[in-house]
């Protein structure tokens, strides 16, 4: 792997665990965009690529809380087990609309977190 | 009846991971919080739970159609722990509000640049700006 590749890479890696340190999130928000940006991904690769990288970083975080003993895997149950209907859904979903009409529902995603952070 | 609202709040927050790849977690904390009468810490630890398993379906979903780039995918997470520790010490030595703004700005202008990009004549990825990046 060339090395600027890799080094736009270790930016976005760490870019995104810093999120989820952060605000306990997965760190999509900020993955998906930077490797559109600066490594020229397509929007459906982005955010297949995007998953992946979140299985790792959630990891941790969920294993560093669950240590301190904050999380409830019932209550993670009663939400996540719809989620995994609506992921397989969604990514259906995904492959049958345009990719910039996936980059314009992320950008109103973005618009409504912000909204949800400003009040 | 909470738990319902829980549920379709949880399935909505994993269709917007399987469209626009995240994993879940700006519907997952406020279900918790709202409905299933968790804290703030309670829910954010809860819902990454949930996010690992939903994100591992939805990736490998999209694996299946031909939208996963692994090697890449594994450093992203690898270098993720460095900035999952920065964030939690920065998150406790910064005012929650501060970070809620800077998160808001930050937020706003990527929307801003995504939307300006998708709208722009030619579409969102012309075939040359996809050539360098490709394995």
């Amino acid at each position: 792997m060339p090395r600027d590749r890799l080094l736009k890479l270790l930016l976005i890696g760490t870019a995104g665990g810093l999120f989820s340190g952060l605000f306990g999130v997965g760190g999509g928000t900020i993955i998906v965009p930077l490797l559109i940006f600066w490594l020229a991904y397509g929007e459906r690769e982005a955010t297949g690529t995007s998953l992946a990288a979140i299985v790792i970083i959630g990891a941790y975080g969920a294993v560093a809380q669950a240590l301190y003993g904050n999380v409830n895997p019932g209550d993670a149950a009663v939400v996540g087990i719809p989620a995994l209907a609506g992921v397989v859904a969604g990514a259906a979903v995904q492959q049958r609309i345009p990719e910039r009409l996936v980059a314009l529902l992320f950008a109103a995603l973005l618009v409504a977190t912000a909204a949800q952070f400003i009040f | 009846m909470e738990y319902v609202a829980a549920a379709a709040l949880g399935f909505l927050g994993g269709m917007l991971g399987g469209l626009v790849g995240v994993g879940g977690g700006v519907l997952f904390v406020p279900a918790l919080v709202i409905f299933l009468d968790q804290t703030q810490v309670g829910a954010e630890s809860t819902s990454l739970l949930a996010i690992v398993f939903v994100a591992a379906l939805g990736a490998y979903r999209q694996y299946g159609y031909g939208n996963v780039r692994v090697r890449d995918g594994l450093v992203l997470g690898g270098f993720g722990l460095v900035g999952v520790i920065g964030g939690v010490a920065i998150s406790n030595a910064v005012s929650g509000r501060t970070l809620e703004l800077m998160f808001a700005a930050l937020a706003l202008v990527i929307a801003a640049q995504l939307a300006r990009r998708a709208l722009r004549p030619g579409g969102a990825n012309p075939p040359k700006a996809r050539a360098p990046g490709r394995p």
